[in-house]
């Protein structure tokens, strides 16, 4: 059994477990940073630009987010590959869309046909990263924006009746309040996030459900030395304990943060901590 | 070939009924809207009756729930826990495999394997669990003047259940409730891409889109027509789930009554 657990193949599954939690580390701060490039853009004075932001938020929401795993895949890297055909071959004079073929000249490529295995696979990964970004990023702008909301209103005008500008109304007073407010939407996004990786697979990256499948399918002694039958069953098992041991964990973790986070506020919960304290 | 013989075609494309072979080149615009509208069956069907019958489940959930005997609390936790803490994606991978060796030990066990069964009963209990979630709240936020005036009037057991105490809430978890049965429809596009395959190409809705956009390289047309499906769902819900609302909060004066807003942070 030993032995079995230990084999090449059995080595990759263990390593897609580091690229779900590699996608994790990466993906949330970034999404954190479109969310809140989106939440501001919503809450613009400059209409076209809240326009924006609005629309960035409610188009995400209204529709499933796996539709837009796939149409982002293949959307980003056409864009990318078409930009890169506009610079690169100017004097390019077909058609891009041929029919049912998208085709750009061999320079544009992306990556380069002739570039390593690494760099095929990196590429494919950080598409995938900037994908859940976008979808991730228009949730985190909704919590965000309703963060931005419930800071009161006394404070923004205590900071304008002291001759704060604009900017500085937001960096200095509304920015650093708004976070006790955001923090239960957000670790609410991070469940969803960590329930949203296996989703990876769809994007073509060789991650833990790929591998589950993979290892789990029957095997015959021809080509392997631990022949045995279908057992995808039991590697899917394994991997629902494995998602569920590490939301319990989150949802440990982020109940300890929130109770420091609350401790000497002046909501209910902060109210409750200080009535269990005396 | 008129659009209306593409509508007769390939309307009900996605229960078998119609052309058998799915276009193959030269797509137009009336192909794509017509097979992914008729893909938009699977979703609705799975949707409602996921929702109709997960319902009856959460309530029970619910109770158990909030139940103080353990025998009826701890397996309501934990279904709960289990449904909700882990990917619906891989409730589905697991399902369809433990059907499948299921089915090598008895013939019962042959619908399971197929989508419009097994995929179901996953939906099922994973909106149980989560709207069961929804209502334990509700359950916990029943104003207690309410059950102390039921009590008042001597009412006690079933009849309170009925008549106090599953209204109010149903009232207060409704606006909840709303946004978990369109996350649900959602949730219905991932059947096809876990495991579940598509007979005879047979699809939902997403299963044509990506159909599309695999054999022409193009994602502007399929995923937008989507989209704009799902958006339409979505609104049909809102306002159906709406005229629900009104009619429970029909009691209340116009200021008191709960709003249904939709906030996404849920998802599975």
């Amino acid at each position: 059994m030993a032995c079995y657990l230990t084999t090449g193949k059995h080595m990759s599954i263990y390593w897609s477990v580091l690229t779900v939690l590699t996608l994790l580390a990466i993906t949330a701060p970034i999404a954190l940073l479109f969310g809140f490039g989106g939440a501001s853009a919503a809450r613009s004075h400059f209409a076209p630009l809240r326009w924006l932001g609005q629309t960035y938020i409610s188009i995400v929401r209204g529709v499933p987010e796996i539709a837009f795993f796939l149409f982002f895949v293949i959307a980003l890297d056409q864009i990318i590959e078409y930009l890169r055909h506009k610079v690169k071959c100017p004097d390019w004079s077909q058609p891009i869309w041929q029919g049912n073929d998208f085709v750009v000249c061999q320079a544009a490529k992306m990556p380069l046909g002739n570039a390593p295995q690494w760099v095929h696979e990196t590429y494919g990964f950080s598409i995938a990263i900037l994908t859940f970004a976008i979808v991730y990023g228009a949730f985190a702008a909704n919590v965000l924006f309703g963060a931005m909301r419930a800071v009161p209103h006394a404070q923004l005008e205590t900071a304008e009746a002291y001759g704060m500008t604009r900017r500085q109304t937001y960096w200095r007073v509304l920015v650093p309040q708004m976070w006790v407010y955001a923090l239960p939407g957000l670790s609410n996004l991070w469940m969803v996030l960590i329930k949203a990786t296996p989703l990876l697979f769809l994007l073509g990256v060789e991650d833990i459900v790929y591998w589950a499948r993979e290892l789990g399918g029957t095997k015959t002694p021809r080509f392997t030395d631990y022949p045995h039958g279908d057992w995808r069953m039991w590697y899917f098992l394994a991997l629902l304990v494995f998602y569920l041991a590490f939301t319990r964990v989150s949802e440990i973790v982020l109940a300890r943060i929130m109770a420091r986070l609350t401790h000497g506020q002046a909501t209910a919960g902060g109210e409750a901590q200080r009535k269990a304290a005396a | 070939m008129s659009c209306w013989a593409t509508i007769q075609d390939y309307g009900l494309r996605a229960i078998g009924i119609g052309e058998r072979l799915l276009p193959r080149d030269d797509f137009t615009l009336c192909q794509q809207f017509t097979l992914i509208g008729s893909g938009m069956i699977w979703n609705i069907y799975f949707g409602l009756f996921a929702l109709m019958m997960g319902f009856f489940l959460a309530t029970a959930l619910a109770m158990g729930k909030a139940s103080s005997s353990a025998i009826f609390r701890k397996p309501a936790e934990w279904f709960i826990f289990l449904f909700r803490g882990s990917p619906l994606f891989i409730q589905f991978f697991f399902a369809y495999f433990l059907f499948l060796n299921l089915k090598s030990v008895s013939p019962f066990f042959d619908p399971f394997t197929a989508a419009w069964l097994g995929a179901l009963i996953v939906l099922f209990f994973n909106t149980a669990a989560y709207s069961g979630e929804i209502f334990y709240g509700a359950l916990l936020s029943i104003p207690k003047g309410d059950i102390e005036a039921a009590d008042a009037y001597g009412m006690s057991g079933w009849s309170r259940f009925k008549r106090v105490i599953w209204p109010t809430m149903l009232r207060l978890a409704w606006p909840a409730y709303t946004n978990e049965a369109i996350f649900l429809f959602h949730a219905t596009a991932l059947v096809f891409f876990s495991g579940f395959p598509a007979w005879q190409q047979r699809g939902d809705a997403l299963y044509y889109a990506s159909y599309f956009a695999d054999k022409t390289f193009n994602p502007f047309i399929p995923y937008p027509i989507l989209a704009f499906y799902f958006i339409l769902l979505t609104l049909v819900v809102i306002g159906t789930f709406g005229l629900v609302n009104a009619r429970l909060n029909r009691h209340l004066p116009q200021n008191m009554r709960r709003k249904i807003r939709l906030r996404p942070n849920l998802i599975r």
